[in-house]
């Protein structure tokens, strides 16, 4: 683990702590979506019934993950679109690139693709030459602002209206200030339908990929993910390895989980489920589509029992909506493309422990995540087991006691095996307070001093006994 | 050695017997159809749409009489279509609605549908109780952008059309065995972002209105 990134860590935690506005902005939106969702869920036991129906679907689909993923290619490749498979970042960079610069492309519209912010896609086309526009509205604002997403369902969600409506005024030329949010999406309709209209290339992610059918489906309400798919003349859809399913039965629980769990939905405005390019005689829609398969480290999380588990994920945000801990210091404190629960397993995985091992430090393990999860992936257990995994060489490695040290064990353990020693020690402890020092080494340098109650709790718990045995003869 | 090769290597060399709980949820049915179809109009209320449900004689001229007052005046239509006909006559007797057929590729076609269409009319495969949602499969007649490009969409649906869920839908038609085509759309209201401040806005990017005529059976 490097100190600096540690520190740099610290250092966000801390600005995002003291930034008042920011934080009303998350409080707000977080209490926005958990009550939308929670709207949702009325019937405890049926929500109970519908994640275990969708952890089982994602399992299913974990266990026959490369059958089907060679299912999905020849399904998709006889029905035309083209299949490419990249083991890293670098190498869909470049698949993507070469078909860009096949069809002398300068201007590529994306729909939401949290893929594309894990390759660190518009940066590396940007040096070679070509636009990338992001499209959907608050990734568009993101993207205005020269920042990076904060959340991934709605990547604007530190922003208020306010900073929004400055935002606009400042860098989309001949725009008014103004606040009302009608008049802001309407600008951005504007300026956004004229690009889809000139793009070359249209590029999305990808919610679910349907093995049994070769379909791809997007879900999404504003219909920026439809032009990105229907209007240009070549659509790119970029997703991991894991967002397979087996069959199209399967797709209306998981989109039921999906939705209401990302933004209290029953549906989204549009369920978009493509299976082919333009077919002869059909009048629009993309000559070419072509759909990259990345692997990016999801392979060895699939060999480690454990560790599989993270590849249920559905991308719905709710671990994060629901983390006390997200909500207060908001996504970009994590400085890491996928924040929240799901960022802190996901991230140190496919970075490595040293670089995002420290954003498991992040969690005061109370498993709201675990319980808001739609396919129960036990996030709570793999943050602990990121923190396990980081330790693990000092754990194993033969460590000597100093002498010191063996003999406060060796106090410790006649103090617990013989309660009158404990229980006089503990009443010198709560009547000495005053005389234990204010450092105590390394412990006090992040944290203060552990005072001993002024009364032992064996104390208080006779005193309770007896004002309840005194209440009760009165 | 491809990229493939190694990631489908890796991947069977990780896997191992699994097991998963099969768990099968029954799909609840409204008691009858008209429980169905007001379910359905209702979700689609809900959010944002409009909802006229009327006899399928009636339909043209209540659209016609709407256009008028809402200054919808270019229209897209399909090619052949024949639920849409009635209204192709409709507005033959009507000289300020323009119709345009999206009789060729969108590129060659002699208008712009960004800029030149008020509002596009289209048939509708299925409706889905549950939610609310219109099913469209865009084909030759009526293609993909009539459904998301211009501001208006209105859309016509028979109420016979009309599923109890996204699920009792697939299995009915058997989607999966006859094969999906190039694309499938579900489609549960008017377009719209909730992205600044949690303020919900209607028209982000597609049609800012839309408007479902329900046909009724007789």
């Amino acid at each position: 683990m490097s100190q600096d990134s540690r520190d740099r860590f610290k250092v966000r935690i801390h600005e995002a702590l003291g930034d008042t506005e920011l934080r009303q902005n998350f409080r707000g939106a977080m209490d926005f979506l958990t009550g939308k969702r929670a709207a949702m869920f009325p019937d405890a036991d049926a929500l109970e019934k519908l994640r275990t129906q969708g952890a089982s679907i994602r399992k299913r689909a974990l266990a026959k993950l490369p059958d089907l993923l060679e299912q999905l290619e020849n399904r998709c490749t006889s029905q035309g679109i083209r299949v490419h498979w990249a083991e890293t970042a670098d190498e869909a960079n470049r698949i993507i690139l070469g078909i860009a610069q096949q069809r002398k492309a300068r201007l590529m519209v994306k729909g939401k693709s949290m893929v594309s912010e894990e390759i660190d896609l518009n940066h590396f086309m940007a040096l070679q030459g070509i636009r990338c526009l992001e499209s959907d509205m608050g990734e568009y604002i993101v993207q205005l602002a020269e920042e990076t997403p904060s959340h991934i369902i709605m990547p604007a969600i530190h922003k208020n209206t306010a900073q929004i409506a400055r935002l606009f005024h400042e860098r989309i030329p001949a725009t008014d200030y103004t606040e009302d949010v009608d008049a802001l999406i309407g600008i951005g309709r504007k300026v956004l339908r004229e690009n889809f209209a000139s793009a070359d290339i249209g590029l999305s992610g990808v919610n679910f990929a349907i093995a049994e059918t070769g379909t791809l489906c997007l879900v999404e309400n504003e219909g920026n993910g439809r032009m990105c798919t229907t209007v240009p003349p070549v659509h790119i859809a970029l997703t991991g390895i894991e967002k397979v399913i087996e069959k199209l039965d399967d797709l209306p629980p998981l989109l039921t989980l999906l939705t209401r769990s990302a933004t209290g939905q029953a549906i989204t405005t549009y369920v978009n489920m493509i299976s082919a390019p333009r077919q002869p005689g059909e009048k629009d829609g993309p000559e070419e589509v072509h759909l990259i398969l990345l692997d990016n480290g999801r392979s060895g999380m699939f060999a480690d029992a454990e560790l599989k588990e993270t590849l249920a994920c559905i991308r719905c945000g709710a671990c994060m909506n629901h983390c006390p801990v997200y909500t207060r210091i908001g996504g970009h404190a994590y400085g890491s493309t996928y924040p929240g629960p799901i960022g802190q397993v996901l991230m140190p995985r496919l970075n490595g422990l040293d670089k995002d091992g420290n954003l498991a430090d992040a969690c005061s393990l109370n498993g709201a995540c675990g319980e808001a999860c739609p396919v129960k992936i036990p996030l709570p257990d793999l943050i602990r087991r990121v923190r396990t995994d980081r330790l693990a060489p000092r754990t194993t490695s033969t460590r000597t006691q100093s002498w010191l040290e063996k003999q406060l064990w060796r106090a410790w353990l006649y103090l617990y095996q013989h309660p009158p020693a404990y229980r006089k020690l503990t009443w010198l402890g709560a009547r000495t307070q005053a005389l234990i020092p204010k450092r105590l080494g390394l412990w006090t340098k992040t944290r203060s001093v552990p005072l001993p109650a002024a009364e032992t709790l064996h104390e208080q718990m006779r005193q309770h006994q007896l004002r309840r045995r005194e209440s009760r003869s009165e | 050695m491809s990229a493939r090769h190694r990631i489908l290597q890796r991947l069977r060399e990780a896997h191992r017997p699994t097991s998963w709980p099969a768990v099968k949820i029954e799909a609840s049915t409204p008691a009858n159809a008209a429980l169905q179809r007001e379910k359905f109009c209702h979700a689609l209320q809900n959010a944002h749409a409009e909802v006229i449900e009327c006899d399928s004689e009636r339909w043209p001229q209540l659209l016609t009489t709407l256009a008028k007052e809402r200054r919808w005046m270019r229209w897209l239509v399909g090619q052949e279509v024949e639920l849409i006909h009635p209204f192709e006559v409709a507005c033959g007797l009507h000289s300020e609605l323009t119709l345009c057929h999206y009789n060729a590729p969108v590129e060659t076609l002699d208008v712009d549908l960004f800029s030149d269409v008020d509002a596009a009319l289209t048939t509708v495969k299925a409706g889905i109780a549950e939610t609310g949602t219109l099913v469209l499969w865009p084909d030759e007649q009526e293609p993909r952008q009539m459904s998301l490009v211009p501001p208006v969409h209105v859309a016509i649906l028979r109420a016979s059309d009309i599923y109890a869920s996204f699920a009792q839908l697939i299995s009915k038609q058997a989607w999966a065995d006859n094969g999906m085509p190039t694309n499938a759309l579900l489609i549960s209201g008017p377009s719209k972002t909730a992205d600044i401040q949690q303020t919900l806005a209607y028209g982000a990017h597609g049609p800012k209105i839309l408007l479902v005529f329900v046909l009724r059976d007789r």
